[in-house]
């Protein structure tokens, strides 16, 4: 790969950050229109990545390299085969569809240039995040994914709702983050590997490893929380929140498909041990009957659609865990066909609510005649899902049933979760594709009327290349089924899957779905009522666990800050000095490093006189009667040591010390005046001795520190550096000084910064009124 | 405190001590003194103003707000650490030049700014503390 096809990538995975900045100024030029424009965007990184199929469709990949973190041998790399180009194509398709969809959806919308800047930014990361190669980007990547989905679904951050879904779909996703960075440190850790290319080629070293069993959980966490996986399912349903165009896309298309896409890839390096082939089926079983049957309690379109998508992720995981060759075609194939049909119907859920005000399934019907187009879509969209014959959706059922092993009581069982899934999606399939569309007209408070050419474009596409990937299956296969299905498999896979149906077991377990989805469809408002006593009966779920423990956390760190930060000075006071005196005095008692005691100084008479300034300095501030003579008092003592500095050779030193202690008394004095304590001390006898034993450790653990420390034999590299080159190359005679502004200027820069910080915290102190303390009543205030 | 014998002393004194800490600020290179001493010396004078003559007058007289006086010293050290960089040397790099009026040689250099910023730190920050305890802030 040339240089210049390089940096055409990089343009590619840069490019929509840069249209994401020029979002909102195109949309106050030219309005919704912007999405013409701007749908460029992502449909020329479409164009670029075609480019790649003929490499990567003859079992070549396609890698590129920049130079990011040097130090850590960490870059910003690319690797793209047959698994990351299906992806970054998904992507870029939909994404084309999409921003033409939000352009007619969000029309006259305040904040639209906004929301287009959020979608691109998201498409840019889920775009980063399917071609990382290092586990670096992948990582970055992966938490802007969160941390965008976060802006869109409390897009309409008005709404209480939708910051709470927001805030939870960050927080459940963001500890996935983390558990997938552990996970991938580990696997770092286990065998040296630090990119995904390289990892692939080393699964059995990984396997072997005894880190495998820790790296895979951690991991699991992150695919897991991605793509909602019982029992993390609930943030996917609270995120329609969002507007419908984010709803279609990062919820169904491509986000949730985040974590797949991350088992899908690291198949060949952690896939084939018995703890993937149970932990997956197990959880994805368990995630699609649990998805499809809370899908049939709905009766909002967009909200049935979404537990359809936790059960389809549920599908795609439990296939995936197989591991078999099959099961892997089966998972490629469902995976392409669900972003295409589940993209669609999302869109023509937005359509019919956006039309007609309803997106309620009991009120909706026959506005089939006034909205034809939407009509075609919606029934395309729907014949793929429910996977009848001709359809994309259809290929892919068919090779679930043939890849479902049957010999075991633990794949038979599987197998009845798969048709009792399908059958179930097959019913809510027509729910929303067909059903609002035909029979007596509802009861709409619109006049309902097709939509502009910019909402149908997108569902039409989707649904109609739903049957034409089916028809022409032949170079579907070739260009992405096959080349993404060796990718994940570790070694090469043909695909071959057609209309023409498997004869056999296969065939019939499809006719058994049909019939089951018939009757689930016919009766849909027995089952909802079933299903709603069911859940009514069992009355929690982890929606709500979620903000039981959201409630707990709050308490708890209100409780603990009440500890900590109690907000009396005399207990910070306290706690702070007696850390002080045990830290210094009992390392020195346990490792018998107390000093020699000195002998008495030979000292003049002004010296001594002097010295005893200081000690009836000190004794006049414990004896003092008021605060103000103590204060005064403390002036005096400082004020002699500061003389003693002077005569034994500190002029600086005492110099400063001498303007120090004057500008304490007087700050001390004023702060006196401001606090309106009563001028006498009032602790009871037993303070006054816990404060004075705690004081006279401080002194005496002082003492007996710098005593011990001139004991020591003393270093003078230092100050023999600064007195041979002070004035030679500083042009200085006073070292201290040229010390400060010269020789160690950056520490001075820092700290007279420092000064300044805490004159503006202490000016803003001042003017701090006595403050409120209320625990946080709800998780509420975003 | 406003006695008579205070408030007819006080303005001699300030004057004295700030001219005292402008002279201990320029000396400091060779001997005893510098940026942070002579700081601390003209904070004395302010105080010694506020108290005779109360809160509102220092803020007259001073006629910019402490704080303003602390950021532009901070701002004045930088530059004083960025100048070497336009001499491509690393930041804060002492740099020396010599004005000369006939006989008078007057040496000037980069670490002679950063002292200057640094006295002005300590007087803006110092002062801004000492009058906000002293008085309402009404400035």
């Amino acid at each position: 790969m040339g240089t210049g096809a390089q940096s055409l990538t990089l343009l590619a995975l840069l490019l929509p950050f840069l249209g994401a900045i020029a979002a909102p100024l195109l949309t106050r030029v030219l309005k919704h229109n912007a999405a013409w424009v701007l749908a460029l965007v992502p449909l020329w990184i479409f164009i670029h990545f075609t480019g790649f199929m003929g490499t990567v469709a003859g079992g070549e990949t396609v890698a590129g390299f920049f130079d990011w973190i040097p130090s850590l041998g960490v870059g910003f790399s690319w690797y793209l085969d047959g698994l990351s180009l299906t992806f970054a194509l998904l992507i870029s398709g939909i994404g084309t569809l999409i921003v033409l969809y939000s352009g007619g959806y969000l029309k006259g919308h305040q904040q639209q240039g906004r929301f287009f800047s959020f979608i691109l930014m998201f498409m840019g990361a889920m775009q980063g995040l399917v071609v990382s190669d290092s586990f670096m980007t992948l990582f970055v990547f992966w938490e802007l994914t969160s941390i965008t989905s976060f802006l869109l679904i409390g897009f309409d951050h008005d709404r209480e709702a939708a910051r709470r879904a927001a805030l939870q779909a960050l927080i459940v996703t963001g500890l996935g983050g983390l558990s997938l960075l552990a996970g991938l440190l580990v696997i770092w850790n286990a065998t040296g590997i630090n990119s995904l290319s390289a990892l692939l080629g080393s699964g059995d070293a990984m396997r072997s490893s005894p880190l495998y069993l820790l790296a895979l959980v951690l991991v699991l966490g992150g695919a897991f929380t991605k793509s909602a996986q019982f029992p993390l399912h609930f943030w996917l349903p609270n995120a329609m929140q969002a507007p419908t165009p984010v709803s279609a896309y990062l919820h169904s298309a491509t986000m949730v498909k985040a974590g797949v896409y991350l088992l899908m890839r690291l198949n060949p390096a952690l896939g084939g041990t018995t703890a993937w082939e149970t932990i997956l089926p197990l959880f994805g079983g368990v995630t699609l009957l649990v998805g499809t049957v809370l899908a049939m309690r709905q009766t909002d379109l967009k909200l049935m659609l979404a537990y359809t998508t936790v059960a389809s992720l549920g599908l795609l995981v439990m296939l995936t865990g197989f591991g078999s060759d099959k099961a892997i075609e089966a998972a490629v194939l469902y995976l392409i066909a669900h972003s295409m049909f589940k993209g669609a119907l999302f869109m023509v859920a937005g359509l019919i609510d956006h039309e007609t005000g309803v997106r309620d399934i009991r009120r909706l019907g026959g506005i089939g005649r006034a909205m034809p187009v939407t009509f075609a879509a919606g029934l395309l969209a729907a014949l793929s899902m429910g996977g009848l014959p001709l359809f994309f959706g259809f290929l892919a059922k068919e090779e679930i049933y043939a890849a479902l092993p049957t010999g075991t009581p633990w794949g038979m069982l599987l197998t009845a979760v798969a048709v009792g899934g399908n059958a179930l999606m097959f019913a809510i399939a027509f729910m929303v594709g067909l059903k609002p569309f035909i029979g007596a007209r509802g009861d709409i408070p619109k006049k309902a009327h097709e939509g502009p050419p910019l909402l149908w474009i997108g569902p039409l596409v989707l649904g109609l290349s739903g049957l034409v990937a089916a028809l022409l299956s032949g170079p579907a296969h070739f260009m992405l089924s096959s080349p993404m299905s060796s990718a994940v498999a570790g070694t090469a896979i043909e695909v071959h899957a057609s209309t023409v149906p498997h004869i056999g077991l296969p065939l019939l377990l499809s006719l058994v779905t049909i019939a089951l989805g018939l009757t689930a469809y016919l009766t849909r408002d027995r089952l909802r009522e079933v299903v709603a006593a069911g859940l009514k009966a069992i009355g929690w779920g982890p929606d709500l666990g979620f903000d039981q423990v959201m409630r707990g956390l709050l308490k708890l760190s209100f409780v603990v800050t009440k500890i900590v930060q109690s907000g009396r000075l005399d207990i910070y006071l306290t706690v702070t000095f007696s850390m002080v005196a045990l830290a210094l005095l009992v390392p020195m008692v346990i490792y018998n490093e107390l000093p020699v005691m000195p002998e008495m100084p030979m000292l003049l008479v002004h010296e001594w006189t002097i010295v005893v300034i200081a000690v009836i300095g000190l004794g006049a501030v414990v004896y003092a009667k008021d605060r103000l003579t103590a204060i005064v008092s403390l002036g005096i003592q400082g004020l002699a040591v500061a003389l003693l500095f002077m005569l034994f050779g500190a002029p600086d030193l005492s110099f400063t010390q001498f303007m120090i202690e004057t500008l304490s008394v007087v700050i001390l004095a004023l702060v006196m005046t401001r606090l309106r304590l009563s001028p006498t001390d009032h602790r009871p006898a037993s303070e006054k001795v816990l404060d004075v034993t705690i004081s006279g450790a401080c002194g005496l653990a002082f003492g007996l520190l710098l005593l011990k420390v001139t004991q020591n034999p003393f270093d003078d590299t230092l100050s023999e550096f600064f007195e041979t080159h002070s004035l030679a190359i500083a042009h200085g005679r006073n070292i201290v000084n040229v010390i400060i502004v010269d020789f160690r200027g950056l520490d001075t820069l820092g700290e007279i910064a420092v000064v300044m910080v805490a004159g503006l915290a202490i000016l803003a102190l001042t003017r701090v009124r006595t403050p409120d303390r209320k625990p946080p009543a709800t998780l509420e205030g975003g | 405190m406003r006695t008579l014998i205070f408030r007819t002393a006080a303005p001699t004194l300030t004057a004295l001590m700030l001219l005292f800490s402008v002279f201990v600020l320029l000396r400091g290179h060779n001997e005893p003194g510098g940026g942070f001493i002579g700081g601390l010396i003209a904070v004395s004078a302010f105080a010694i103003h506020g108290i005779a003559f109360g809160v509102h007058q220092v803020r007259r007289t001073l006629y910019f707000h402490p704080m303003a006086i602390s950021g532009f010293g901070l701002f004045l050290a930088i530059l004083a650490g960025l100048i070497s960089l336009a001499f491509r040397v690393p930041l804060l790099t002492g740099l020396w030049t010599s004005l000369t009026f006939g006989d008078l040689t007057i040496d000037l250099s980069t670490p002679m700014l950063f002292d200057i910023g640094v006295y002005l730190v300590v007087v803006g920050s110092i002062t801004s503390i000492a009058l906000a305890l002293e008085g309402r802030e009404d400035a």
